[in-house]
């Protein structure tokens, strides 16, 4: 589904430079549950932001369902971003001045959909995620976990293909953390690609395939066991995976 | 993104905001309004010229004694150091080929009684022929009778604001009053018609010119008004006048000839500034509007840096994310012209109720033209911040300011 080849990013601060990127390769398969761990300033935000089109590299190439982002201009990247790749940050980013429903909606707004269409996905979604009685509520009357759902509803949609969560339980206690990290494999479990970047290993060791990451480079890797096997009995794996627990 | 959702997005900022949406509103709605409002006054005044000296008509010429230069500002209203202008004159003046009427006029306040009331009125001296160059109505009774210029009788015609000023409710037709030291007998109630040429026709009494002569104990017009034949130019009948003129008074170019639009060419620089000034003060205001909207939008851009990376991140291009902060400009400028507009028309109407006589109307051009410099401004003005909002790279504004929420 995802293949970097050769990716780099370099900043320039005062004179000095920063690779954040340093040629970096790596493949993603569909319905993949990954995580990247690292240090503070290790380039984990700047590799999620180049998965996510938010940011373009310096040199390398970058494969998304088999389409050379590269080759696209803006607008075909916004529309892929909507589409297909769903974000989910520490900080929520909800817009203060509208509902959770409001929010969750801004995706379906934003592609033009008709309000007759959107109002079904929302409820569906508002339902599943335990937040009808919260709909109508404004981000701050929200606590952090409810916050942190009505983003990842947002990302979910548009039912993308990919899902990309930097450091989604930075700002929140361990039980909403645990509370939305199961959400997250939840909806990978339904076969959404899952990448969360984290700074805390206990969160990064959940996932069935582990990056490590240092000075923007890879430096290990760590897979489950049945996920070399094949990907496939995915719902089977996941039993295992509660049952190690 | 669909237009309603555009315009509910907006106006939930604008709601949000709404000391910020307020001020924007009032710049743009006072700029408006002033244009409407200055406009519309102008084209009053242009139109309360034109209406007063209209009533001449393009073929009508006025004689005056004395003579002035006509280029160069007013000509002369009373006639000094020159000889008069006589009936006899008038006489022969309806004579030349290239006229058709000429009416002669001596005007005065005179002391009128009917019953015990007395008041001042307006007294004109005139004949028959005057009505016709007038183009004057009658409610009542007739005209003054066609008799030699030198003739006075003792008949009058009275306008309805006189007439209700003397004989109330009575009837007025047929009765005698007295003006000055005689008595005339009420032939006619001239109809309303307002205001022309700074004589209210309705507060006026109309006597035979030798009449008026008596009572003022004058000789020469006050002034002489003169229609040229139809197919003749005005020109021909200028010098024909100034030639018949001179031949009369011994060689002497002593009266001086108006036209309606040596008269209106004397209020045409003053409108013209009129108009021009209203221009500059409305185009100010509109783009201090416009200014103000600007550094609106730079603001509310520099504080939605993060919403704008957000809105990136969930698929909004850079046209979306220009037209997002345009579209609020636009609506701001919108609403704050459509309140201008309601505000300017409800002065205007006040004004008129005011002051009737006055006519206000505001032209088109001018409603549109505020219209689409308010709209313009506010798109020209917020393009700017727009592009910046657009061109931000959706990485640096998530991280550019973390929202609390
Ligand atoms: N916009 C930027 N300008 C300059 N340097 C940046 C920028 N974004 C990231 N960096 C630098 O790149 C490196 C990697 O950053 P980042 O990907 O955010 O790390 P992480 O998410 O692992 O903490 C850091 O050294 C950071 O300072
Ligand atoms: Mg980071």
């Amino acid at each position: 589904m995802i293949r970097l080849e050769q990716l780099c990013k370099t900043y320039h601060l005062g004179g000095e430079s920063v690779h954040a990127l340093d040629h970096m390769d790596l493949a993603i398969a569909a319905g993949d549950y990954l995580s990247v761990i690292g240090p503070s300033g290790s380039g984990k935000s700047t590799l999620l932001n180049m998965l996510g089109l938010l940011d373009t590299p310096d040199s390398g190439e970058y494969w998304l369902e088999e389409q050379q982002v590269s080759l696209l201009n803006e607008e075909q990247r916004a529309a892929l971003r909507n589409q297909r790749i769903g974000f989910v940050f520490q900080a929520y980013h909800l817009i203060d001045r509208l509902n959770a429903r409001e929010n969750i909606e801004l995706p379906l707004v934003l592609n033009g959909t008709p309000p007759k269409l959107r109002r079904p996905l929302i409820d569906e979604l508002l339902q599943r995620l335990g937040l009808e009685k919260h709909a109508l509520h404004l981000p701050h009357q929200l606590s952090g976990g409810q916050r942190q759902r009505v983003a990842i509803a947002r990302a979910v949609i548009r039912k993308p293909a990919l899902l990309l969560a930097d450091e989604p339980t930075g700002n929140l206690d361990s039980h909403s953390s645990n509370e939305v990290i199961e959400l997250l494999e939840e909806l990978n479990g339904e076969g959404i690609t899952l990448l969360v970047v984290t700074h805390d290993p206990k969160i990064g060791e959940r996932a069935h395939r582990r990056l490590w990451m240092q000075d923007g480079r890879l430096t290990g890797e760590n897979l489950d066991a049945e996920s070399r096997e094949g990907r496939t009995g995915r719902k089977d794996r996941k039993g295992s995976d509660d049952a190690q627990r | 993104m669909r237009s309603a959702d555009l315009l509910s997005f907006n106006l939930r900022l604008l709601t949000r905001q709404w000391f910020r949406t307020l001020m924007i509103l009032l710049a743009t709605a006072v700029g408006v309004a002033a244009v409407l409002l200055l406009t519309g006054l102008g084209e009053g005044a242009r139109r309360f010229v034109l209406e007063e000296f209209s009533l001449l008509g393009q073929d009508t010429l006025i004689m005056l004694p004395g003579r002035k230069e006509t280029t160069g500002g007013l000509p002369p209203l009373t006639g000094e150091g020159s000889r008069d202008i006589t009936l006899a004159d008038v006489a022969a003046l309806e004579r030349l080929s290239s006229i058709s009427l000429a009416a002669p006029l001596i005007a005065g306040n005179a002391q009128v009684v009917y019953a015990g009331r007395n008041r001042e009125v307006m007294t004109l001296g005139t004949s028959a022929r005057f009505f016709e160059i007038r183009e004057l109505t009658l409610k009542q009774g007739r005209s003054l009778p066609l008799i030699p210029l030198e003739r006075a009788e003792a008949v009058c015609l009275i306008g309805p604001k006189a007439k209700a000023d003397l004989f109330g409710s009575a009837q007025a037709l047929g009765q005698w009053l007295r003006i000055g030291e005689r008595r005339f007998r009420v032939i006619g109630i001239i109809e309303d018609r307002g205001q022309s040429l700074g004589m209210d026709v309705s507060d006026q009494l109309i006597i035979p010119v030798a009449s008026a002569q008596q009572i003022f104990n004058v000789q020469g017009m006050f002034r002489v008004f003169l229609k040229v034949r139809p197919g003749s130019s005005m020109q021909q009948a200028r010098s024909e006048i100034i030639d018949l003129m001179q031949k009369r008074h011994g060689g002497e170019r002593d009266v001086t000839l108006i036209t309606q639009d040596a008269l209106l060419g004397a209020f045409d620089d003053i409108l013209k500034l009129l108009t021009l000034s209203v221009g500059a003060i409305a185009a100010i205001s509109l783009v201090v509007a416009g200014i103000l909207i600007m550094n609106i939008t730079l603001i509310s851009v520099s504080q939605r840096t993060a919403e704008i990376g957000l809105l990136k991140a969930l698929g909004a291009s850079s046209k979306d994310i220009r037209l997002l902060f345009l579209s609020e400009a636009m609506l701001l400028a919108l609403l704050g012209a459509l309140i201008g507009i309601g505000s300017g028309y409800a002065l205007l109407w006040l004004g008129h109720s005011l002051w009737p006589q006055f006519p206000v109307s505001v032209p088109l051009w001018a409603l549109l033209g505020a219209l689409s410099i308010a709209l313009g401004v506010a798109a020209l003005f917020a393009w700017l911040p727009a592009s910046r909002a657009a061109r931000l790279p959706p990485v640096e504004a998530l991280h550019g300011e973390v929202g609390h929420a």
